[in-house]
């Protein structure tokens, strides 16, 4: 089993926590993971994104270049990343700001409405959430619960009733896979 | 038969290689008295420079370090903050603590760690053969300077005395001379009180110590007093004896 | 097992020195390692530790010539700039053997270069890279578990030999995370022999001691540098450590460290299932270099293929020990691009199924 992902968007949207969230879910579910951060000069309000490995077997590279799965949160990413989408892989796009359309004919394009429905959950900030929820539906790498598990475990100063919040934003996000 | 005076027990009796006339046998006694007398001796850590000075650590008898140069200040705060219950001391010329080692003897001060600097300004560079210093007079000439130190190609000489004293972490900032007896007295009280301000856990103290260099300053060996009479009539001048901070007095 | 921790590559090291008995850090800020330096300043102090940030890099070398001289456990960490501001530091360390842990998270370069991972710094790190007849014992981690692991070891070797210790890490390392398993207890810092070079309080009435680089006696510092030389050759004899993968058989040997060895395996996997016999040696020390391991290899191989994120220095270590026995070929990328797979795996083709002599990505 390997599962290549970039997730990329502004900063602050979530990206990195995302990342992180996930590699700590694959390291619960006992398989290899890695983790790498672009790291720009710039500090806010830039393109952020990472690439996550989960594997069973030991992960060569970090530096994801031909990922199965991208999700973007914004108009930048999608057209940076769209291109790199290995052929059948699947694109998550936050269709709550991205406006155009992918072109790829060659791969699965979910479109996910993450700021809507973190919105409409009274919480923008799990907007990340409601992608990974959609992403772990679409890829079958990581199960909802073990990224339910490993939330607290990363996020360690969240309050319960918070937690709780991400998980029903993972929930609402598979629904829509 | 009494014996008024014998060498400090923490000055080894080894021969020096310092050049007749030169300020720093004198300083080091000076410095060998102190640690004598307030009993630090077996606590206390040198660090030797690198100048006239370099050889610094053969001659104290205490655990000494010699590093880079200007590095003094550095070298002596990784010590410091190792061993926080030793006394440490970096003793140091003027191209090593004002030139070369500025940033190290700002950000020292700046810390306040707690350190006494013995700061011997002679105002040119021994060792490497009468190069000019930072602190080199206006006029004065060097091998660098053959007419004479001028402002409009070399700048002007450094006051570190003055600077240093503007810093916060510095608790006491003193200028002595060792051209004449009395300021060899002031010398010896004032670098008593930079061991006694670190011995109390104060903070960052520095001595600054006009001394001569008859061979680089060209004075004859006939007429070794032209040295002290340069101290005198014109090093002062430009850098004023004086205590420049002193919290500790407060 | 015990269930492993996420950490990133920098924090890693902090955290894997600090076990490692680690107990004083001065450093100076630059991307890609400012986990090391932060991580530290907030850690040292729980354990009793001093963390200093100076004012210089020039600065922060010289504070652990200072510690390293009381026989702490002492670290610096940089990342390639700054690594150079501090060759003067590292060489007074290297002449007063004062042993202690540097970490280099190399970057782009030569100049400010950029900020991606980067290998270039090889030819500074293993040939001393300040003035003077010197060495350091240098290791190069290719995951975050090493970066966690290799502090102790660098302590060790550094302790025994009185030589400083470099981890040469890169950009990549150190910001990547992957999953650490604690497998050795914490090192006792109490417990760590007293050293009789260390300067300090005297009260026990012992003789004096000096730490320092000079000797401007007759013919005394051939002595002190002959020395040394024996010590370094003990550490050549004894210390050197690689690893290897699917060598038995291979008709091509890759030689890579850190990141590009990783990329270096996928590569050989690739070619595999190809048909091609391909295999890796991973030096895991750089100095000293796994070279009586290559001149072994070299008569059952035909092909040398060195893989490096620099423009072709690790592969002269690789041609001085195989020296003339096979072909030794390069595939190198500066500038801080990452390498991929596939494109090394071309390399390998391009070898062993069009017979290229000498291929070199860089010419």
């Amino acid at each position: 089993m390997y599962q290549g992902i970039r997730i990329s968007g502004f900063g602050g949207q979530g990206v990195i926590s995302a990342g992180v969230l996930l590699a700590y879910t694959g390291i619960l579910e006992n398989k290899n993971v890695s983790f790498f951060p672009s790291y720009g000069a710039e500090m806010r309000g830039g393109t952020a994104n990472c690439s996550v490995v989960i594997a069973s077997d030991e992960v060569d590279t970090p530096i994801v270049s031909s990922p199965d799965t991208v999700i973007v949160f914004n108009e930048p990413s999608l057209a940076k990343f769209e291109s790199m989408v290995k052929p059948g892989g699947i694109l998550i796009v936050n269709s709550s700001l991205i406006k155009s359309e992918p072109t790829r004919k060659d791969i699965k394009v979910l479109k996910v409405p993450c700021n809507e429905i973190a919105d409409k959950l009274g919480n923008a900030k799990i907007m990340n959430m409601v992608a990974l929820g959609a992403f772990a539906k679409a890829t079958g790498a990581v199960s909802i619960e073990a990224i339910s598990r490993a939330l607290p475990k990363v996020y360690k100063k969240l309050k319960p009733e918070v937690i709780e919040l991400n998980i029903k934003a993972l929930n609402e996000g598979a629904t829509l896979a | 038969m009494q014996l008024l005076n014998e060498r400090p027990k923490s000055l080894l009796d080894v021969q020096m290689h310092y050049c007749p006339g030169c300020g720093h046998g004198i300083i080091h006694r000076l410095v060998a008295e102190a640690m004598d007398e307030l009993k630090i001796r077996e606590k206390t850590i040198g660090v030797a420079p690198v100048g006239c000075a370099v050889f610094a650590d053969h001659y104290f008898n205490c655990d000494m370090i010699q590093g880079a140069h200007g590095r003094g200040p550095a070298i002596a705060t990784g010590i410091k903050r190792s061993l926080p219950n030793s006394i440490v001391f970096s003793y140091q010329g003027d191209g090593d603590l004002a030139s070369i080692g500025m940033a190290e003897i700002v950000h020292a001060a700046a810390r306040g760690e707690k350190l006494t600097i013995i700061f011997v300004n002679n105002a040119i560079y021994g060792m490497t053969g009468g190069q000019m210093a930072p602190t080199t007079l206006i006029g004065q000439k060097s091998t660098t300077t053959v007419e004479g130190r001028k402002t409009e190609v070399n700048g002007f000489p450094i006051r570190m005395c003055e600077m240093l004293a503007t810093l916060d972490g510095v608790v006491y900032a003193e200028r002595t001379t060792v051209h004449n007896v009395a300021g060899v007295v002031k010398s010896k009280n004032a670098i008593k009180k930079a061991f006694q301000n670190q011995i109390d856990n104060r903070g960052f103290s520095i001595v600054e110590i006009l001394s001569m260099c008859p061979t680089n300053w060209g004075v004859r060996l006939d007429n070794p007093s032209e040295a002290t009479k340069y101290i005198n009539d014109s090093m002062v001048k430009i850098f004023p004896p004086g205590v420049y901070k002193d919290v500790s007095a407060k | 097992m015990a269930e492993k921790q996420l950490m990133k590559g920098n924090e890693a090291l902090a955290e894997g020195a600090v076990r490692a008995g680690c107990r004083f850090f001065a450093g100076y800020p630059i991307t890609p390692q400012n986990e090391v330096p932060e991580y530290m300043s907030w850690r040292l102090p729980q354990v009793g530790g001093a963390f200093i940030q100076s004012e210089s890099e020039v600065a922060a070398i010289n504070v652990i010539f200072g510690a390293a001289a009381t026989g702490v456990r002492s670290m610096t960490s940089s990342s390639s700039p700054g690594i150079s501001l501090k060759q003067e530091g590292i060489s007074y360390c290297a002449g007063a053997d004062l042993p202690f842990l540097i970490a280099n998270v190399m970057r782009g370069g030569p100049g400010l270069g950029n900020i991606a991972g980067a290998q270039g710094d090889y030819f500074q790190s293993t040939r001393g890279g300040g003035h003077g007849d010197y060495r350091l014992y240098v290791m190069a981690p290719n995951g975050v578990q090493d970066m966690f692991d290799f502090p102790k070891k660098c302590y060790e070797v550094a302790y025994k030999y009185r030589i400083p210790a470099m981890i040469l890490a890169d950009g990549i390392m150190g910001q990547m995370m992957e999953g650490v398993e604690i497998k050795w207890p914490e090192v006792d810092v109490k417990g760590l022999e007293k050293q009789k070079w260390a300067i300090g309080t005297n009260e026990e009435g012992r003789e004096r001691r000096m730490v320092s680089s000079y000797d401007l006696r007759d013919g005394m510092l051939e002595k002190i540098v002959l020395e040394r030389a024996k010590r370094y050759k003990e550490i050549e004899d004894k210390e050197v450590l690689w690893e290897e993968k699917m060598t038995e058989d291979a008709e091509i040997i890759l030689v890579a460290y850190g990141i590009s060895a990783r990329i270096s395996y996928a590569a050989c996997r690739m070619a595999r299932e190809k048909g091609i016999k391909a295999g890796l040696l991973r030096p895991i020390t750089l100095w000293p270099f796994p070279k009586k391991r290559l001149i072994e290899l070299a008569p059952k191989t035909k092909n040398f293929l060195a893989v490096e994120m620099s423009l072709g220095q690790m592969v002269e270590d690789v041609r001085l020990a195989v020296n003339g026995r096979t072909n030794v070929n390069l595939f190198a990328k500066p500038g801080g691009s990452p390498i991929f797979a596939e494109e090394v795996y071309k390399a390998i083709e391009d070898i062993v199924k069009k017979g290229a002599k000498e291929y070199a990505t860089v010419k």
